[in-house]
Protein backbone atom coordinates (compact mmCIF):
# COMPACT_ATOMS: atom_id res chain seq x y z
CA UNK A 1 0.00 0.00 0.00
CA UNK A 2 1.30 3.30 -0.73
CA UNK A 3 1.67 5.71 1.53
CA UNK A 4 0.78 9.80 1.63
CA UNK A 5 2.45 12.32 4.29
CA UNK A 6 -0.34 15.03 4.94
CA UNK A 7 1.13 18.80 6.83
CA UNK A 8 -1.50 20.97 7.65
CA UNK A 9 -1.96 23.04 11.01
CA UNK A 10 -5.55 22.65 10.81
CA UNK A 11 -6.45 19.68 12.70
CA UNK A 12 -9.87 19.53 10.35
CA UNK A 13 -7.97 19.90 7.18
CA UNK A 14 -5.64 17.09 7.84
CA UNK A 15 -8.43 14.91 8.61
CA UNK A 16 -10.42 15.68 5.05
CA UNK A 17 -7.24 15.05 3.34
CA UNK A 18 -6.47 11.82 5.00
CA UNK A 19 -9.55 10.55 4.99
CA UNK A 20 -10.01 10.97 1.09
CA UNK A 21 -6.45 9.55 0.49
CA UNK A 22 -7.22 6.67 2.60
CA UNK A 23 -10.21 6.23 0.62
CA UNK A 24 -8.48 5.12 -2.40
CA UNK A 25 -5.79 3.30 -0.58
CA UNK A 26 -3.27 4.97 0.91
CA UNK A 27 -1.82 4.85 4.30
CA UNK A 28 -1.65 8.25 5.65
CA UNK A 29 0.72 10.35 8.18
CA UNK A 30 -0.26 13.32 9.45
CA UNK A 31 1.90 16.47 9.88
CA UNK A 32 1.17 19.75 12.07
CA UNK A 33 3.73 21.96 10.38
CA UNK A 34 7.25 21.72 7.84
CA UNK A 35 9.21 20.92 10.63
CA UNK A 36 7.26 17.97 11.89
CA UNK A 37 6.51 16.95 8.50
CA UNK A 38 10.42 17.23 7.79
CA UNK A 39 10.22 14.44 10.96
CA UNK A 40 7.85 12.24 9.87
CA UNK A 41 9.17 11.93 6.37
CA UNK A 42 12.46 10.56 8.01
CA UNK A 43 10.65 8.53 9.96
CA UNK A 44 7.95 6.70 7.97
CA UNK A 45 8.55 4.65 5.04
CA UNK A 46 9.18 6.64 1.98
CA UNK A 47 5.74 8.16 0.88
CA UNK A 48 4.58 8.12 -2.41
CA UNK A 49 2.93 11.80 -2.16
CA UNK A 50 3.25 14.56 0.00
CA UNK A 51 0.18 17.47 0.61
CA UNK A 52 1.48 20.30 2.27
CA UNK A 53 -0.14 23.51 3.14
CA UNK A 54 1.59 26.80 2.83
CA UNK A 55 0.65 29.06 5.59
CA UNK A 56 1.71 27.11 9.11
CA UNK A 57 3.88 28.43 12.38
CA UNK A 58 7.48 26.78 13.08
CA UNK A 59 7.69 26.15 9.11
CA UNK A 60 5.68 26.84 6.44
CA UNK A 61 5.00 24.94 3.30
CA UNK A 62 7.32 26.75 1.18
CA UNK A 63 10.62 26.16 3.66
CA UNK A 64 8.79 22.40 4.14
CA UNK A 65 9.36 21.82 -0.19
CA UNK A 66 12.53 24.11 0.27
CA UNK A 67 14.10 21.43 2.48
CA UNK A 68 12.78 17.92 1.12
CA UNK A 69 13.72 19.04 -2.54
CA UNK A 70 17.23 19.58 -0.99
CA UNK A 71 17.30 15.95 0.04
CA UNK A 72 18.15 13.33 -3.00
CA UNK A 73 16.25 10.89 -1.56
CA UNK A 74 12.93 12.27 -1.68
CA UNK A 75 13.49 13.34 -5.70
CA UNK A 76 11.19 11.04 -6.47
CA UNK A 77 7.68 11.97 -4.09
CA UNK A 78 5.51 14.26 -5.12
CA UNK A 79 4.81 17.09 -3.38
CA UNK A 80 1.02 18.37 -3.85
CA UNK A 81 0.68 21.95 -2.02
CA UNK A 82 -2.48 22.81 -0.72
CA UNK A 83 -3.00 26.31 0.25
CA UNK A 84 -5.16 29.47 0.44
CA UNK A 85 -2.82 31.91 -1.50
CA UNK A 86 -3.77 32.14 -4.64
CA UNK A 87 -1.96 34.43 -6.69
CA UNK A 88 -0.21 33.03 -9.76
CA UNK A 89 3.15 34.35 -8.29
CA UNK A 90 3.09 32.22 -5.35
CA UNK A 91 2.14 29.05 -7.53
CA UNK A 92 5.21 29.97 -9.46
CA UNK A 93 7.42 29.68 -6.70
CA UNK A 94 6.01 26.94 -5.40
CA UNK A 95 6.66 25.13 -8.86
CA UNK A 96 10.29 26.40 -8.65
CA UNK A 97 11.02 25.08 -5.07
CA UNK A 98 10.08 22.01 -6.66
CA UNK A 99 6.44 21.40 -5.78
CA UNK A 100 5.03 19.39 -8.81
CA UNK A 101 0.97 20.41 -7.89
CA UNK A 102 -1.17 23.55 -6.40
CA UNK A 103 -4.35 22.94 -5.22
CA UNK A 104 -6.22 25.88 -4.15
CA UNK A 105 -8.23 26.39 -1.10
CA UNK A 106 -11.47 25.74 -0.89
CA UNK A 107 -11.39 21.91 -2.86
CA UNK A 108 -13.49 19.37 -3.14
CA UNK A 109 -12.55 15.54 -3.30
CA UNK A 110 -12.73 15.63 -6.67
CA UNK A 111 -10.59 18.36 -6.82
CA UNK A 112 -7.97 15.85 -5.13
CA UNK A 113 -8.96 12.90 -7.20
CA UNK A 114 -8.67 14.82 -10.82
CA UNK A 115 -5.36 16.33 -9.80
CA UNK A 116 -3.88 12.87 -8.55
CA UNK A 117 -5.04 11.37 -11.74
CA UNK A 118 -3.04 13.90 -13.70
CA UNK A 119 0.00 13.15 -11.76
CA UNK A 120 -0.48 9.59 -12.36
CA UNK A 121 -1.14 8.45 -8.94
CA UNK A 122 -4.17 7.60 -7.02
CA UNK A 123 -6.09 5.34 -10.04
CA UNK A 124 -5.60 2.34 -8.92
CA UNK B 1 -45.00 20.58 -5.12
CA UNK B 2 -43.79 18.16 -8.40
CA UNK B 3 -45.54 18.20 -11.60
CA UNK B 4 -48.14 16.25 -12.17
CA UNK B 5 -47.72 13.14 -15.28
CA UNK B 6 -49.52 15.13 -18.25
CA UNK B 7 -47.10 18.56 -17.08
CA UNK B 8 -43.89 16.24 -17.00
CA UNK B 9 -44.82 14.77 -20.36
CA UNK B 10 -45.25 17.48 -21.79
CA UNK B 11 -42.11 19.21 -20.43
CA UNK B 12 -40.07 16.07 -21.44
CA UNK B 13 -41.20 16.19 -24.99
CA UNK B 14 -40.65 19.97 -25.57
CA UNK B 15 -37.03 19.37 -23.89
CA UNK B 16 -36.57 16.12 -26.30
CA UNK B 17 -37.44 18.33 -29.24
CA UNK B 18 -35.88 21.27 -28.91
CA UNK B 19 -32.60 19.51 -27.12
CA UNK B 20 -32.71 15.35 -27.94
CA UNK B 21 -31.98 15.47 -23.88
CA UNK B 22 -34.21 12.53 -22.48
CA UNK B 23 -35.81 13.41 -19.47
CA UNK B 24 -37.15 10.02 -17.74
CA UNK B 25 -39.91 10.30 -14.93
CA UNK B 26 -37.16 9.37 -12.48
CA UNK B 27 -35.16 12.43 -13.46
CA UNK B 28 -38.36 14.57 -11.44
CA UNK B 29 -35.70 16.15 -9.16
CA UNK B 30 -33.39 17.32 -11.58
CA UNK B 31 -36.33 18.99 -13.26
CA UNK B 32 -37.54 20.41 -10.07
CA UNK B 33 -33.96 21.28 -8.62
CA UNK B 34 -33.30 22.80 -12.90
CA UNK B 35 -36.38 24.39 -13.43
CA UNK B 36 -37.13 26.60 -9.84
CA UNK B 37 -35.10 28.87 -10.59
CA UNK B 38 -35.99 29.61 -14.35
CA UNK B 39 -39.59 30.11 -12.73
CA UNK B 40 -38.44 32.55 -10.56
CA UNK B 41 -36.42 34.09 -13.16
CA UNK B 42 -39.20 34.75 -15.24
CA UNK B 43 -41.68 35.98 -12.05
CA UNK B 44 -44.13 32.53 -12.32
CA UNK B 45 -45.59 30.66 -8.91
CA UNK B 46 -43.83 27.65 -9.22
CA UNK B 47 -42.55 25.02 -12.06
CA UNK B 48 -46.36 23.91 -12.65
CA UNK B 49 -47.23 27.60 -13.68
CA UNK B 50 -43.45 27.42 -15.40
CA UNK B 51 -44.94 24.53 -17.89
CA UNK B 52 -48.24 26.85 -18.20
CA UNK B 53 -46.80 29.29 -19.53
CA UNK B 54 -44.78 27.13 -21.55
CA UNK B 55 -48.07 25.60 -23.24
CA UNK B 56 -48.65 29.18 -24.24
CA UNK B 57 -45.14 29.99 -25.94
CA UNK B 58 -43.76 26.84 -26.74
CA UNK B 59 -41.65 27.96 -29.89
CA UNK B 60 -38.04 26.82 -29.39
CA UNK B 61 -37.25 29.91 -29.84
CA UNK B 62 -39.14 31.87 -26.83
CA UNK B 63 -37.22 33.20 -24.20
CA UNK B 64 -38.78 30.88 -21.88
CA UNK B 65 -38.67 27.59 -24.02
CA UNK B 66 -34.99 29.05 -24.25
CA UNK B 67 -34.55 29.12 -20.60
CA UNK B 68 -36.01 25.45 -20.21
CA UNK B 69 -34.05 23.64 -22.89
CA UNK B 70 -30.79 25.73 -21.44
CA UNK B 71 -31.64 24.67 -17.93
CA UNK B 72 -32.05 21.25 -18.44
CA UNK B 73 -28.67 21.00 -20.13
CA UNK B 74 -25.58 19.34 -17.75
CA UNK B 75 -22.58 21.63 -17.94
CA UNK B 76 -20.23 19.38 -15.75
CA UNK B 77 -17.05 19.51 -17.32
CA UNK B 78 -13.26 20.32 -16.19
CA UNK B 79 -9.65 20.56 -18.13
CA UNK B 80 -7.99 17.88 -19.21
CA UNK B 81 -10.95 15.63 -18.36
CA UNK B 82 -9.72 12.16 -17.37
CA UNK B 83 -6.65 12.73 -18.74
CA UNK B 84 -6.07 9.79 -21.17
CA UNK B 85 -8.01 11.50 -23.90
CA UNK B 86 -5.32 14.28 -23.99
CA UNK B 87 -2.76 11.83 -24.02
CA UNK B 88 -3.62 10.05 -27.02
CA UNK B 89 -4.70 13.49 -28.76
CA UNK B 90 -0.78 14.19 -27.93
CA UNK B 91 0.93 11.04 -28.60
CA UNK B 92 -1.41 10.01 -31.79
CA UNK B 93 -4.38 11.80 -32.96
CA UNK B 94 -2.17 14.92 -33.60
CA UNK B 95 1.03 13.65 -35.01
CA UNK B 96 -0.97 11.31 -37.26
CA UNK B 97 -3.23 14.58 -38.22
CA UNK B 98 0.11 16.77 -39.14
CA UNK B 99 1.25 13.97 -41.15
CA UNK B 100 -2.06 13.90 -43.28
CA UNK B 101 -2.21 17.31 -43.69
CA UNK B 102 1.53 18.09 -44.50
CA UNK B 103 0.27 19.44 -47.64
CA UNK B 104 -2.31 22.14 -46.66
CA UNK B 105 -0.83 22.46 -43.42
CA UNK B 106 -4.40 23.15 -42.01
CA UNK B 107 -6.19 21.20 -39.12
CA UNK B 108 -9.50 21.41 -38.30
CA UNK B 109 -10.14 20.21 -34.49
CA UNK B 110 -13.88 20.10 -32.98
CA UNK B 111 -15.32 20.51 -29.97
CA UNK B 112 -18.84 19.39 -30.20
CA UNK B 113 -20.30 20.00 -26.77
CA UNK B 114 -17.89 22.04 -25.38
CA UNK B 115 -19.84 23.81 -22.30
CA UNK B 116 -17.67 26.72 -20.57
CA UNK B 117 -14.80 25.72 -22.85
CA UNK B 118 -12.65 23.57 -20.25
CA UNK B 119 -12.24 20.90 -23.07
CA UNK B 120 -11.29 23.27 -26.19
CA UNK B 121 -8.84 25.23 -24.12
CA UNK B 122 -7.03 21.75 -23.09
CA UNK B 123 -6.78 20.95 -26.92
CA UNK B 124 -5.35 24.59 -27.39
CA UNK B 125 -2.90 23.71 -24.35
CA UNK B 126 -2.13 20.74 -25.56
CA UNK B 127 -1.12 22.26 -29.19
CA UNK B 128 0.85 24.86 -27.47
CA UNK B 129 2.55 23.03 -25.37
CA UNK B 130 3.64 20.04 -27.36
CA UNK B 131 3.52 21.52 -30.95
CA UNK B 132 5.27 24.68 -31.87
CA UNK B 133 5.57 23.24 -35.58
CA UNK B 134 2.46 23.70 -35.62
CA UNK B 135 3.04 27.75 -35.32
CA UNK B 136 2.84 28.18 -38.92
CA UNK B 137 -0.02 26.47 -39.41
CA UNK B 138 -3.83 27.06 -39.73
CA UNK B 139 -5.14 25.77 -37.19
CA UNK B 140 -8.68 25.87 -35.86
CA UNK B 141 -10.58 24.71 -33.06
CA UNK B 142 -14.17 24.93 -33.34
CA UNK B 143 -16.21 24.66 -30.32
CA UNK B 144 -20.01 24.42 -30.62
CA UNK B 145 -22.72 23.71 -27.48
CA UNK B 146 -26.64 24.19 -27.79
CA UNK B 147 -26.56 26.55 -24.63
CA UNK B 148 -26.01 30.11 -25.34
CA UNK B 149 -24.69 30.90 -22.53
CA UNK B 150 -21.77 28.07 -22.36
CA UNK B 151 -21.02 29.18 -26.13
CA UNK B 152 -20.39 32.81 -24.97
CA UNK B 153 -18.46 31.59 -21.76
CA UNK B 154 -16.09 29.69 -24.04
CA UNK B 155 -15.79 32.67 -26.45
CA UNK B 156 -14.59 34.53 -23.04
CA UNK B 157 -12.33 32.13 -21.83
CA UNK B 158 -13.09 33.34 -18.06
CA UNK B 159 -12.94 30.51 -15.26
CA UNK B 160 -12.96 30.88 -11.34
CA UNK B 161 -11.24 29.47 -8.82
CA UNK B 162 -12.60 26.36 -8.72
CA UNK B 163 -12.90 25.76 -11.94
CA UNK B 164 -9.57 26.35 -12.69
CA UNK B 165 -8.84 24.00 -9.46
CA UNK B 166 -10.19 20.90 -11.62
CA UNK B 167 -7.86 18.84 -13.66
CA UNK B 168 -5.79 21.90 -14.73
CA UNK B 169 -2.29 20.73 -14.16
CA UNK B 170 -0.06 24.36 -12.19
CA UNK B 171 2.35 24.54 -14.47
CA UNK B 172 -0.27 25.62 -17.45
CA UNK B 173 -2.19 27.23 -14.76
CA UNK B 174 0.68 30.10 -14.75
CA UNK B 175 2.18 29.68 -18.27
CA UNK B 176 -1.99 30.10 -20.02
CA UNK B 177 -4.01 31.90 -17.86
CA UNK B 178 -3.82 35.49 -15.77
CA UNK B 179 -5.66 36.41 -12.62
CA UNK B 180 -7.99 39.98 -12.71
CA UNK B 181 -9.37 39.65 -8.95
CA UNK B 182 -11.28 36.38 -8.55
CA UNK B 183 -11.24 35.80 -12.18
CA UNK B 184 -8.71 33.31 -13.81
CA UNK B 185 -8.63 34.40 -18.06
CA UNK B 186 -7.30 32.36 -20.67
CA UNK B 187 -4.19 34.54 -22.53
CA UNK B 188 -5.53 35.42 -25.93
CA UNK B 189 -3.46 33.78 -27.75
CA UNK B 190 -5.61 30.46 -26.70
CA UNK B 191 -8.64 32.45 -26.96
CA UNK B 192 -7.66 33.71 -30.45
CA UNK B 193 -7.54 29.92 -31.24
CA UNK B 194 -10.74 28.45 -30.84
CA UNK B 195 -14.18 29.93 -32.58
CA UNK B 196 -17.54 29.11 -30.56
CA UNK B 197 -20.54 28.82 -31.45
CA UNK B 198 -24.49 27.72 -30.63
CA UNK B 199 -25.29 24.50 -32.57
CA UNK B 200 -27.63 21.65 -31.91
CA UNK B 201 -26.67 18.38 -32.11
CA UNK B 202 -29.98 17.05 -32.89
CA UNK B 203 -31.01 19.60 -35.02
CA UNK B 204 -30.06 20.65 -38.80
CA UNK B 205 -26.65 21.11 -39.10
CA UNK B 206 -24.51 24.54 -40.46
CA UNK B 207 -22.08 23.61 -43.16
CA UNK B 208 -19.01 22.80 -41.18
CA UNK B 209 -15.46 22.68 -42.38
CA UNK B 210 -14.11 18.91 -42.91
CA UNK B 211 -12.40 18.02 -39.34
CA UNK B 212 -9.61 16.23 -38.91
CA UNK B 213 -10.31 15.43 -34.64
CA UNK B 214 -13.93 15.67 -32.73
CA UNK B 215 -13.81 15.65 -29.52
CA UNK B 216 -17.78 14.22 -28.86
CA UNK B 217 -17.75 13.96 -24.99
CA UNK B 218 -20.46 12.90 -22.82
CA UNK B 219 -22.73 14.30 -24.56
CA UNK B 220 -24.67 11.50 -26.43
CA UNK B 221 -25.06 9.88 -23.15
CA UNK B 222 -28.35 12.54 -22.73
CA UNK B 223 -29.77 11.25 -26.38
CA UNK B 224 -32.15 8.13 -27.29
CA UNK B 225 -30.48 5.62 -29.25
CA UNK B 226 -32.00 7.13 -32.33
CA UNK B 227 -30.66 10.36 -31.54
CA UNK B 228 -27.14 8.76 -31.10
CA UNK B 229 -27.31 6.70 -34.35
CA UNK B 230 -28.21 9.98 -36.79
CA UNK B 231 -25.54 12.44 -35.44
CA UNK B 232 -22.91 9.90 -35.36
CA UNK B 233 -23.88 9.16 -39.26
CA UNK B 234 -23.29 13.21 -39.63
CA UNK B 235 -20.44 13.48 -37.49
CA UNK B 236 -18.99 10.52 -39.98
CA UNK B 237 -19.88 13.56 -43.14
CA UNK B 238 -18.07 16.10 -40.91
CA UNK B 239 -14.47 14.09 -40.45
CA UNK B 240 -11.99 14.68 -42.79
CA UNK B 241 -10.44 11.06 -44.60
CA UNK B 242 -8.48 9.41 -41.78
CA UNK B 243 -10.50 11.40 -39.06
CA UNK B 244 -10.50 10.90 -35.30
CA UNK B 245 -13.08 10.42 -32.83
CA UNK B 246 -13.07 10.71 -28.82
CA UNK B 247 -15.94 9.87 -27.40
CA UNK B 248 -16.27 10.00 -23.34
CA UNK B 249 -15.53 7.56 -21.27
CA UNK B 250 -19.09 5.70 -20.57
CA UNK B 251 -19.25 6.43 -24.49
CA UNK B 252 -19.23 4.18 -27.28
CA UNK B 253 -20.08 3.49 -31.31
CA UNK B 254 -21.22 -0.04 -30.31
CA UNK B 255 -24.68 -0.24 -31.35
CA UNK B 256 -24.27 3.56 -32.50
CA UNK B 257 -22.20 3.56 -35.52
CA UNK B 258 -20.32 0.89 -37.41
CA UNK B 259 -18.06 3.35 -40.02
CA UNK B 260 -15.48 3.32 -37.16
CA UNK B 261 -12.12 1.50 -35.92
CA UNK B 262 -11.72 1.25 -32.21
CA UNK B 263 -7.93 1.24 -32.01
CA UNK B 264 -5.36 1.15 -29.44
CA UNK B 265 -3.15 4.34 -28.00
CA UNK B 266 -1.04 3.47 -25.22
CA UNK B 267 -3.45 2.42 -22.39
CA UNK B 268 -6.51 4.18 -23.81
CA UNK B 269 -7.98 3.69 -27.18
CA UNK B 270 -10.10 6.21 -29.85
CA UNK B 271 -11.94 6.35 -33.18
CA UNK B 272 -10.86 6.19 -36.68
CA UNK B 273 -13.18 6.71 -39.50
CA UNK B 274 -13.30 3.39 -41.70
CA UNK B 275 -11.51 4.53 -44.62
CA UNK B 276 -14.67 2.97 -46.22
CA UNK B 277 -17.29 5.08 -44.87
CA UNK B 278 -15.12 8.61 -45.92
CA UNK B 279 -16.24 10.73 -48.11
CA UNK B 280 -14.10 12.47 -50.87
CA UNK B 281 -11.89 15.19 -49.78
CA UNK B 282 -12.44 18.49 -51.19
CA UNK B 283 -10.57 21.92 -51.33
CA UNK B 284 -13.89 23.73 -50.64
CA UNK B 285 -15.01 22.20 -47.47
CA UNK B 286 -11.68 22.60 -45.63
CA UNK B 287 -12.04 26.64 -46.41
CA UNK B 288 -15.64 27.00 -44.64
CA UNK B 289 -16.67 29.77 -43.06
CA UNK B 290 -18.21 28.66 -39.77
CA UNK B 291 -19.42 30.00 -36.48
CA UNK B 292 -21.27 33.37 -37.42
CA UNK B 293 -24.87 32.88 -36.56
CA UNK B 294 -26.54 29.84 -35.33
CA UNK B 295 -28.92 30.56 -37.88
CA UNK B 296 -26.95 29.36 -40.67
CA UNK B 297 -28.86 26.36 -41.36
CA UNK B 298 -29.36 27.22 -45.07
CA UNK B 299 -26.60 24.49 -46.37
CA UNK B 300 -26.19 21.32 -44.35
CA UNK B 301 -24.03 17.99 -44.85
CA UNK B 302 -27.06 15.48 -44.06
C1 LIG C 1 -21.51 17.26 -19.65
S1 LIG C 1 -21.15 18.52 -20.81
C2 LIG C 1 -19.74 17.87 -21.64
C3 LIG C 1 -18.67 18.90 -21.83
C4 LIG C 1 -17.35 18.36 -22.39
N1 LIG C 1 -17.51 17.80 -23.70
C5 LIG C 1 -16.76 17.34 -21.45
O1 LIG C 1 -16.69 16.16 -21.79
O2 LIG C 1 -16.36 17.70 -20.34
C6 LIG C 1 -22.49 18.29 -21.98
C7 LIG C 1 -22.75 19.49 -22.88
O3 LIG C 1 -23.59 19.08 -23.96
C8 LIG C 1 -24.43 20.17 -24.30
N2 LIG C 1 -25.58 19.66 -25.06
C9 LIG C 1 -26.67 19.02 -24.59
N3 LIG C 1 -27.52 18.75 -25.59
C10 LIG C 1 -26.95 19.22 -26.72
C11 LIG C 1 -27.35 19.25 -28.09
N4 LIG C 1 -28.53 18.72 -28.49
N5 LIG C 1 -26.51 19.82 -28.99
C12 LIG C 1 -25.33 20.35 -28.59
N6 LIG C 1 -24.91 20.36 -27.33
C13 LIG C 1 -25.70 19.80 -26.39
C14 LIG C 1 -24.78 20.77 -22.97
O4 LIG C 1 -25.20 22.12 -23.11
C15 LIG C 1 -23.48 20.61 -22.18
O5 LIG C 1 -22.70 21.79 -22.21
Amino acid sequence: MPTALVIDDSSATRMILARILTEIGYTVEKAENGADGLEKLNAMPKPELVMVDWNMPVMNGYEFIQNARALPQYDDVTLMMVTTETEIEQVLKALEAGANEYVMKPFTKDVIHEKLILLGLGAR
Amino acid sequence: MALNPADFAYLANYVKSSTAIILTPDKDYLVESRLAPVARRVGVNGIAELVGALRKNSSPHSEIGQLISEAMTTNETYFFRDVKPFDVLKTTLLPEAIERRSQDRTLNIWSAACSSGQESYSIAMTIKEHFPQLSNWRVRLFATDISKSMVERTREGIFSQIEINRGLPATMLVKYFTKSGSEWRVKPDLTKMVEASTMNLAGQWPLLPRMDIVFLRNVLIYFDLDTKRAIMKKVVTSLSKGGTLLLGGSETTMNVSSDFDRLPSGDSFYYKLKESAALPNSAHARGVRFGTSPAMTSQTLS
